[in-house]
């Protein structure tokens, strides 16, 4: 689970970290720790992943035949278990995408906020 | 959920964990690489991880079937709490069962007979018809042969039609004189096996060639018949056997299970070859039902009242006779087992009340349970469990009781069929019951249903758990559990209400059948023997063995009294024949006296006990063309000779155009040719006028007069060692035949009533114990505060009598709305019968309240103090 106590936008993570897994393993194939830190650096350290959430929500990724796993060797030479997008996982990831524009841009709407192309 | 990661759960746990501390690792490595020192690195690591353990639970959860391994939980824990009442837990469980194996036996039984097709050719497409007078009371007739040429020829509706009579006989015999039986036999026409659409095992079956009166006698032979009688030799086909003497050549052997028009019937004969050519031009000789197979696309009604215009016409072309102007038709099945719907739905729902109280009892001990366990259900709710969890500890408990009754029951409902065949050899397609899988399925959806049934209604009644009011409520109990108690109640009044239904079901059958077993026949009954048979040859030959034989009869030691009837009294319609009076002008068109033609003997009716109330009997020497005399009943004296004295007046036998008159001598009392119709008029003759080959000898005697079957069997057989016997019976016996039913749908329906009423009280009694040990301090406050033992014993009393009260005024009104349903099944009593109603509202009343006395006295009992302590 996601901590209130660390950040306010945790809530936001929970619906969307499947997504952002997808999206991070696009790039090529990671384990755990890589995924956090790519995760966490890409939105500019904003978006912390509670490790309490992140392996559940890998193995249960892994159950969804939409990532696949592996025993390999990290850039540390440690035996790490590496994860890899599958086709199905593609897809769903680009539902998922679209499903979050859409989600963003009526979010965005509601705020009030100019989105670009909206005429305004 | 994942089940190969179930199965392998501790390997995928050593592999979550091994990528725990790599990523542990990893984190420290970093930290280090950012200049922490080596030991701040490991703690930061493992404070931004968290809990390593949390999150292996987390996966080792989302990996396990958390329903079946809490419902193994749940299970053990209802185990556990049921083996803590196990009296009311075995009470339950037996009437679940019970409840459980009636209902599945019934509903076997009722799928079986009534919607099993049956096993001919497009058997949605056969019908039966007879003929039809919808201004009369008895309103389908069988159809005289002469109206069944004329349907078949103009009628467009049927593919193929056929007749056959149910009831023809033979004596048979394999050749000349050895072992004769007398046999069951239908005469057909020759398409009736093709319109089933039964092929036969061995040989053919009739064609057209043998269905005409100038034909070679030939015969087709039933399968139980063929392996009894002739050792199943399929060789047997092309050779003759002996009917009545003639040698009829075996022409084909039915499969087994083929028995159709009736179960006793052996063989089969032509219905042309074997009828009289006067039988067969008759109108108004009603000896056939009709079976048709209906043209694809043609409706039962639509052939119906194509027949009926036909009918019209013919009764306008007769209309001296006995033509009723309609036609009846039905579906084969419906014909089959329309005298069982009524019954066997009675059966079934009185077998599903049994259930439903099954259920309702069981949810009663949950609510029960439920009570007792509020306060531990409020804190753990207060702890955060969910109310589906909680729920479904209730729900176990039910299914536990539900599927082990289930088990039971399959038990039962296999016994019980069984039992049924047995004891219902009679009943129409009663070969066709077996427990198959569908039967299986019922009974387990029963179960589940039940067990959902008896858990749900508690759960739901619940509502959710109002943690804080049931913390405050349980600690001091004086006002706990009202609600609960209410739900008991509620459930006990709709299950008095179901038991008072039963009881008033069982109530109104039994004394039918009470008043059925007390109907004068208008005979004697007791020591009474009878043993039919039916004479061949000329007339002369017969009236000779006749007068012969009963004298030797009545010198037979034993023997009271003796006569000679066609057929005795109780065992059906035989014959009728109409007339005309010869002294009345031609009677209205349509208007037609119809007795049943009985013969007998000079000294029958003094010998059977049935008055001679005006004239004479016959005499010795009247006889062959001497006798044309006749007796009516009393019945057939009031009706064809209203305000007139029958007696000198003469009748005239349609059917025997050639045969003098019969002067009317003497009126005697009406006798039942069956136990449940009404009287109808009857017609004797001297039995020395020689015109039946039917007779029965009749024999009253003072001791037991079973003892003389042998003697008078020995004594035909020395007469005539060809001549077939029937069973002999005594008088008791054809009447406990005609009443085995109504006495086997009593007998049922009592004990389902029982053993609602049985678990109904114990459910009384369950509950007003229950109010007792809740209302503990109550009642010692209002003793130590000087209420009166008696006081307290009325009050407890009117608690626990309520539920039964209204439980009374809701069966009584139940039973006054569906008791119409039963008509059918009633002889001689009104649906809504009041001393029945009655007896049954004092019964429950006094059950009830000796249910109630026990807590209630307990209760007045209590010593205030002590009362009190047991806070």
């Amino acid at each position: 689970m996601a901590s209130a106590k660390k950040h306010g936008n945790s809530e936001m993570l929970k619906g969307t970290l499947d997504m952002m897994i997808l999206r991070t393993l696009i790039t090529g194939d990671a384990h755990g720790h890589t995924i956090a830190k790519v995760i966490e650096r890409t939105s500019e350290e904003v978006l912390e992943v509670e490790e309490g959430s992140l392996y559940p929500a890998l193995h249960r990724l892994e159950d969804r035949r939409w990532v696949s796993s592996y025993w390999g060797t990290s850039e540390n030479n440690r035996k790490a278990k590496f994860y890899r997008l599958t086709a199905t996982g593609k897809k769903q990831l680009t539902l998922e995408t679209s499903r979050w524009r859409q989600m963003a841009r009526a979010i965005a709407l509601v705020m009030g906020e100019k989105i670009a192309g909206s005429g305004e | 959920m994942n089940w190969r990661k179930l199965l392998h759960r501790n390997h995928s746990d050593a592999d979550l964990s091994q990528e725990i501390r790599l990523h542990l690792a990893e984190e420290m490595e970093e930290n280090v690489t950012r200049g922490m020192a080596p030991e701040e690195a490991r703690r930061q690591a493992y404070i931004k991880f968290g809990s390593p353990q949390r999150v292996r639970e987390t996966v080792w959860q989302q990996n396990s079937v958390a329903f079946t391994e809490s419902l193994f939980r749940d299970l053990k824990y209802a185990l556990r709490s049921l083996s803590r009442t196990p009296g009311f837990t075995l009470m339950a469980l037996l009437v679940m069962a019970l409840g459980i194996g009636a209902n599945s036996a019934m509903f076997t039984v009722v799928r079986s007979v009534l919607f099993k097709p049956l096993p001919y050719k497009d058997a949605g497409r056969l019908v039966v018809l007879y003929q039809h007078d919808p201004s009369a009371k008895d309103q389908d007739n069988y159809v005289a042969p002469g109206n069944f040429s004329d349907w078949s020829q103009h009628a467009r509706s049927f593919e193929s039609m056929a007749m056959v009579t149910p009831w023809a006989a033979y004596d048979f015999s394999e050749k000349g004189g050895s072992y004769p039986e007398k046999i069951d036999a239908a005469w057909c026409s020759w398409n009736m096996f093709s319109i089933l659409g039964v092929p036969p095992a061995y040989g053919r079956t009739f064609n057209a060639l043998d269905d005409r009166p100038d034909a070679n006698a030939t015969v087709i032979l039933s399968w139980g018949f063929w392996k009894r009688r002739l050792g199943g030799d399929p060789s047997i086909v092309g050779r003759a056997i002996f009917l009545r003497g003639l040698p009829y050549t075996v022409i084909g052997i039915m499969p087994a299970g083929f028995d159709y028009p009736e179960k006793q019937d052996q063989v089969w004969t032509p219905a042309h070859h074997e009828g009289s050519a006067h039988l067969l031009q008759s109108r108004d000789d009603h000896e056939y039902k009709v079976i048709a197979r209906l043209r694809p696309g043609t409706t039962v009604a639509q052939s119906v009242s194509e027949l009926d215009a036909i009918q019209k016409r013919i009764q306008e072309e007769f209309p001296g006779l006995p033509v009723e102007p309609g036609v009846n038709g039905r579906l084969l099945l419906d014909d089959l087992v329309g005298d069982y719907k009524t019954p066997l739905y009675t059966l079934l729902a009185a077998t599903t009340c049994v259930l439903l109280i099954a259920c309702l009892n069981v949810a009663n001990l949950l609510v029960a349970r439920a009570s007792a366990r509020r306060r531990e259900v409020a804190i753990r709710s207060a702890l955060g469990a969910n109310r589906w969890r909680l729920i479904r500890e209730q729900l176990a408990e039910s299914f536990l009781l539900a599927c082990a009754g289930g088990g039971i029951g399959v038990g039962l409902s296999s016994a019980a069929l069984t039992w049924i065949r047995h004891v219902q050899q009679n009943m129409v397609r009663v070969d066709s019951i077996s427990l198959d899988a569908l039967a299986l399925l019922f009974v387990m959806g029963v179960t589940l249903g039940s067990g959902l049934l008896a858990g749900i209604i508690p759960a739901l009644a619940a509502g959710r758990p109002r943690t804080l009011e049931a913390l405050q409520e349980s600690s001091r109990s004086q006002s706990g559990g009202r609600s609960r108690a209410r739900l008991r109640k509620a459930l006990l009044a709709i299950e008095v209400g179901l038991t008072v239904v039963l009881l008033i079901t069982a109530g109104l059958l039994l004394k039918s059948y009470e008043r059925l077993r007390s109907v004068d026949m208008g005979c004697a009954t007791g020591n009474v023997l009878t043993l039919q048979f039916s004479l061949p040859g000329p007339a002369q030959k017969r009236v000779a063995f006749l007068s012969e034989l009963i004298e030797r009869v009545r010198a037979l030691p034993g023997v009271k009294a003796a006569g000679l009837v066609t057929a005795a009294p109780g065992t059906g319609w035989w014959e009728d024949t109409p007339v005309t009076v010869v002294e009345h002008p031609p009677a209205a068109k349509g208007a037609v006296l119809d007795p049943i033609a009985r013969s007998a003997d000079p000294d029958y009716f003094r010998a059977m006990q049935i008055p001679l109330l005006r004239g004479r009997t016959f005499s010795e020497a009247e006889r062959l063309q001497n006798a044309n005399v006749a007796i009516v009943s009393k019945r057939a004296a009031e009706e064809f000779f209203p305000g007139e004295d029958a007696i000198g007046k003469h009748l005239k036998l349609t059917q025997d155009p050639d045969t003098p008159p019969l002067e009317i001598i003497g009126i005697v009392g009406d006798t039942r040719f069956h136990i449940s119709e009404d009287v109808w008029p009857m017609l004797y003759q001297p039995v020395y006028r020689g015109s039946f080959g039917q007779t029965t000898v009749m024999v009253r005697s003072d001791q037991d007069v079973e003892n003389l079957a042998r003697p008078i069997g020995q004594i035909i057989s020395k007469m005539d060692p060809d001549l077939a016997l029937g069973e002999a019976l005594t008088m008791e016996q054809i009447i406990d035949r005609s009443t085995s039913s109504a006495s086997f749908h009593s007998r049922l329906i009592l004990i389902f009533a029982v053993i609602a009423l049985i678990s109904a009280m114990a459910g009384l009694y369950g509950v007003l114990a229950y109010l007792v040990t809740q209302r503990t301090s109550e009642i010692g406050i209002r003793m130590a505060l000087g209420a009166q033992r008696h006081e307290v014993l009325r009050i407890m009393l009117i608690d626990g009598l309520w539920p039964a009260w209204i439980g009374l005024a809701l069966g009584l009104a139940g039973a006054s709305l569906t008791m119409q349903l039963v008509r059918k099944m009633l002889y001689d009593v009104q649906p809504l019968d009041w001393p029945v109603f009655a007896a049954v509202s004092l019964m429950l009343s006094l059950v009830a309240a000796l249910a109630c006395l026990i807590p209630a006295w307990q209760a007045s009992r209590f010593a205030p103090m002590d009362a009190l302590r047991l806070e």
